[in-house]
């Protein structure tokens, strides 16, 4: 029964802790996995120098880390956006997929003729309310049943699987490029509606990452500057203090979830205007964005901007190990970290609102602090 | 099980008597002594050096006002808390406990205000829970059998005279019965020493009567009991000694016998305190305007039952009125209704003339009416907010709090600066979370607020309950003055000699109807009481 440590609540939270828990979390991850290494005889050390050096050792490597990147940050969003008012949405997954089905009939239907920055709004316009519309089933059923939005938005992932099956397999949609008759696959989008990359110092940086960032500041000022911040906060601590402040809170939380899909959807349109070009149902679903999304968002500790710093992390770790897949190379090793990562990340949570303190003797000895 | 103290065993102790007078086992060495105990938490000294010892057999109150650190001390007692530096003695053996189990292996039990109880369990099942076998009493042989746990209750409850029936489920019974759960939990674990966190704050006065004749009977028994309290007159009705604690130190320990209510609250306060007596000869104008006008509503309650029927009243600019009735009778529903939280049913209120749409805070906000509810802490407040953010929580939709939906923090910090020196909130910063604060300050967090928005009409639910007498003052006086200032305030409340102290009429409420209204001056506390009871005067 008697443990030689134990935890005791913090009263106050120090800022640091925010990037010196994620920072732990990570390392111990590290080490969780250079255990699993050891243990199938590898040598840990040289497989982490590797992924580094694929996921960030040069501007080709880095160029790869973005476009995984990208995706995340925007599903890391989702999770985030949804969590600031207590909703776990889950779905970033099948929200991201409406995202994508939204933007690549919007780039297909007017790509052609419209200049490259009208279909670049349109794609963004259609993917985001797509994703919102997705998001917002679960929204509802909350606000209007009180359903637990965490088996309606995971639920929904699978609907949103089916459809994205059947536009591209099992019938003759308008996302079908009928010329596709061995393998069927989506209809290309235009070479004038492709999104643009910028380069700096050397590394391409995707359209749709510039845009993740600046997402990220927008949803930080959002939550953290406007009213509407204040009411989503006030809710997520109180729904009866809501109340008595007369918030309309199920319309808040609708919009909140609403908030959450649109940037999961932004993620879907990114992946067809920025690297697959195509609706593809099967890249989608084998990427799996939407669950690493909450990997990301957990480990920034829900703030949306260090969940667009995070993305190039987790990105890293992602690119480094589609490079290195073969046989000197342990195919689970990157699912496996990731998983670790989440794991330790919200282990780590605990450190932030516990302190652990030694039980015996005098001396208290504070782990992080 | 009964292990009562012989006498006899008190010849080795050494002098114990450093604090005041005699006590039935004078001479003895303590049952709990604590020294010099120190604890800091971070911008407060809950605890600065206090020193504390409570006699076998005796109830020993700890008395003093919200935030003077008794829970501190009673739960560094427990081990919930490690002391930052002090002894602990048990019988004269020093202790350190780790955890709250440790301390209850010791014979150190604490029977919390919030209880914790499962509610769809028995009686019975919830004493054992936790000893069961695999648990972390070592007795192999206790049988889980619903039968003969719940004659091991019985005997207990009737070994220590508390009257509770073993076979009964939790959520049928009343709050003192739960109660008296919480200590059969305690004694079934053999604790010798019991602490109550101030245990009547959730009875009725007639439960609280049952409450100190059970803490009679324990000590009676040889056991300890140390209760926590900042009201004077069940401290007078129930203790042997108190130790009064005021701002993280004690002041000093006396015999309740050798001691009056006023002696005990200067000690708590530091000074003399003006018990509030009846209304000055202050009398609301009787030509003034309504400020409120409620006129024949009627509403339900959360379970859909008619809660209030037809209701009619005003309140004057300037006017207190009074809502007594024991709880349950409609009072949390007009409440709502007034403050738009509730739609009623049929009905009207009006605010100044203006007719609201019932049901829309907003629209009662935007009327004048403000509102200090009964649930402070959940409702009244966002406890994981800030202390500044929670000053704003009724003003931030438009200038000057934000602008363009934009909070202006600025403003927001410069407010709650202003507001917390005047409306003397101890609180280590602006941005310290409300839920960090003692409940006092709470409630000071929410009348500043609530106050400072020179509101219309003020319903305020039972804004003193729970508080220490130097709070209490400070509320009343904020009531007196926001009356003065042309405020109509509704003061519900079930304390009817705050209502007889604060009020110029009263409003009786019986099962959703008004039966009763009195001018204060002319009304006494019997037929108040016959009439809240249901009984026609």
């Amino acid at each position: 029964m008697k443990s030689p440590v134990r935890l005791e609540r913090r009263l106050d939270q120090p800022r640091s802790l925010s990037l010196l828990v994620p920072l732990l979390s990570i390392a111990a991850a590290l080490v969780l996995g250079g255990v699993l290494l050891l243990a199938t005889g590898r040598n840990p050390f040289s497989v982490y120098q590797r992924i580094f050096e694929r996921g960030f050792g040069s501007t080709s490597a880095l160029r790869g880390t973005l476009i995984s990147a990208t995706p995340l940050a925007f599903t890391g969003l989702c999770a985030a956006a949804a969590f600031r008012v207590g909703a776990i949405n889950i779905g970033g997954e099948g929200q991201l997929y409406a995202g994508a089905i939204g933007a690549s009939w919007a780039a297909v239907r007017f790509g052609s003729g419209a200049p490259n920055g009208v279909t670049f709004a349109l794609m963004l316009a259609a993917g985001a309310i797509c994703g919102a519309l997705w998001a917002g089933i679960a929204g509802l059923l909350r606000a209007r049943f009180s359903t637990n939005e965490i088996i309606t938005t995971l639920m929904l992932n699978y609907l949103a699987a089916i459809v994205l099956d059947y536009l591209i397999f099992n019938s003759r949609s308008y996302w079908r490029d009928p010329r596709s008759a061995g393998f069927p696959s989506g209809k290309r989008i235009p070479a004038r509606a492709l999104w643009t990359n910028l380069t700096i110092g050397g590394v391409e940086i995707p359209r749709g990452f510039i845009l993740a960032i600046a997402v990220g500041f927008a949803l930080w000022f959002l939550y953290r500057r406007t009213t509407y911040g204040f009411e989503v906060d006030v809710i997520a601590d109180s729904p009866s203090a809501a109340k008595y402040a007369g918030i309309r809170t199920n319309r808040k939380i609708l919009s909140v979830m609403a908030i959450s899909g649109a940037l999961a959807g932004l993620g879907g349109a990114s992946d067809v205007g920025d690297f697959r070009h195509v609706l593809d149902a099967k890249g989608l679903q084998l990427a799996g964005y939407g669950y690493t999304g909450i990997v990301v968002a957990a480990l920034a500790r829900r703030h949306p901007v260090a969940t667009v710093a995070v993305s190039v992390i987790i990105g890293g770790l992602t690119n480094a190990g589609y490079a290195l897949q073969g046989p000197n190379f342990p195919a689970g090793l990157v699912g496996t970290l990731q998983g670790l990562i989440l794991f330790t990340s919200v282990a780590g949570e605990i450190l932030t609102r516990y302190r652990i303190r030694r039980v015996v003797g005098v001396a208290t000895v504070l782990a992080a602090s | 099980m009964s292990d009562v103290p012989d006498k006899t065993e008190g010849v080795a102790a050494r002098s114990a008597s450093r604090v005041a007078g005699a006590a039935p086992f004078g001479g003895q060495v303590p049952a709990v002594a604590m020294t010099g105990i120190v604890k800091r938490f971070p911008g407060v000294v809950a605890n600065d050096g206090v020193t504390f010892s409570a006699r076998v057999g005796e109830v020993h109150a700890l008395l003093g006002e919200n935030g003077a650190g008794k829970s501190t001390l009673s739960n560094i007692l427990t081990g919930l808390y490690r002391p930052d530096a002090g002894l602990i003695e048990l019988d004269g053996r020093p202790v350190s406990f780790a955890t709250p189990r440790a301390a209850l292996q010791a014979g150190v039990g604490m029977v919390h205000q919030h209880f914790r109880l499962v509610p769809g369990f028995t009686v019975a099942e919830n004493v054992v829970l936790g000893a069961e076998p695999g648990g972390s009493s070592r007795s192999a042989t206790v049988s889980l059998r619903r039968r003969d746990i719940e004659r091991t209750v019985a005997n207990l409850a009737r070994q220590f005279d508390v009257p509770v029936d073993p076979g009964a489920r939790i959520w049928q019974l009343s709050v003192g019965e739960q109660q008296r759960v919480e200590i059969l939990k305690v004694l079934a674990r053999d604790a010798r020493v019991l602490i109550l966190d101030e245990p009547t704050a959730v009875l009725t006065p007639q439960e609280a009567q049952g409450l100190f004749v059970t803490l009679r009977s324990l000590v009676a028994s040889g056991r300890t009991v140390i209760f926590i309290s900042h009201k004077l007159d069940e401290v007078m009705a129930v203790s042997d000694r108190v130790t009064v604690l005021r701002a993280g130190r004690e002041v000093g320990t006396v015999d309740t016998a050798a001691s009056s209510a006023r002696e005990l609250a200067r000690m708590m306060v530091g000074r003399d305190v003006v018990f509030a007596g009846r209304r000055s000869e202050r009398r609301a104008p009787t030509d003034v305007v309504p400020a409120l006008t409620v006129d024949s509503i009627a509403a339900t309650d959360d379970r859909g039952r008619t809660a209030l029927h037809n209701v009619s009243f005003e309140v004057g600019a300037g006017e207190v009125i009074g809502v007594a009735g024991v709880a349950g009778n409609g009072q949390r529903e007009l409440a709502e209704v007034l403050t738009g939280m509730r739609a009623a049913t049929s009905g009207t209120v009006s605010v100044n003339g203006r007719r609201l749409r019932t049901g829309s805070v907003r629209d009662a906000m935007a009327a004048g009416v403000r509102h200090v509810p009964e649930d402070r802490l959940h409702t009244g407040l966002a406890a994981g907010l800030s202390v500044e953010d929670n000053l704003v929580l009724t003003s931030y939709r438009g200038p000057p709090v934000s602008r363009w939906h934009l909070m202006r923090r600025g403003f927001i910090r410069s407010q709650a600066e202003s507001l917390i020196p005047r409306y003397d909130v101890k609180t280590p910063g602006p941005t310290t979370p409300v839920r960090l604060l003692s409940g006092g300050n709470v409630q000071k967090v929410l009348l500043a607020r609530e106050f400072s928005a020179q509101p219309a009409v003020l319903v305020a639910a039972s804004p003193t309950r729970g508080l220490d007498v130097g709070a209490i003052e400070t509320v009343r006086t904020h009531i007196t003055d926001a009356a003065a200032s042309g405020i109509g305030i509704v003061l519900i409340s079930e304390d009817l000699e705050e209502i007889l102290a604060l009020t110029d009429r009263v409003i009786v409420l019986y099962e959703g109807r008004i039966v009763g209204t009195l001018d204060t001056n002319s009304a006494d506390v019997e037929s108040i009481g016959m009439m809240m009871g249901g009984a026609t005067v």
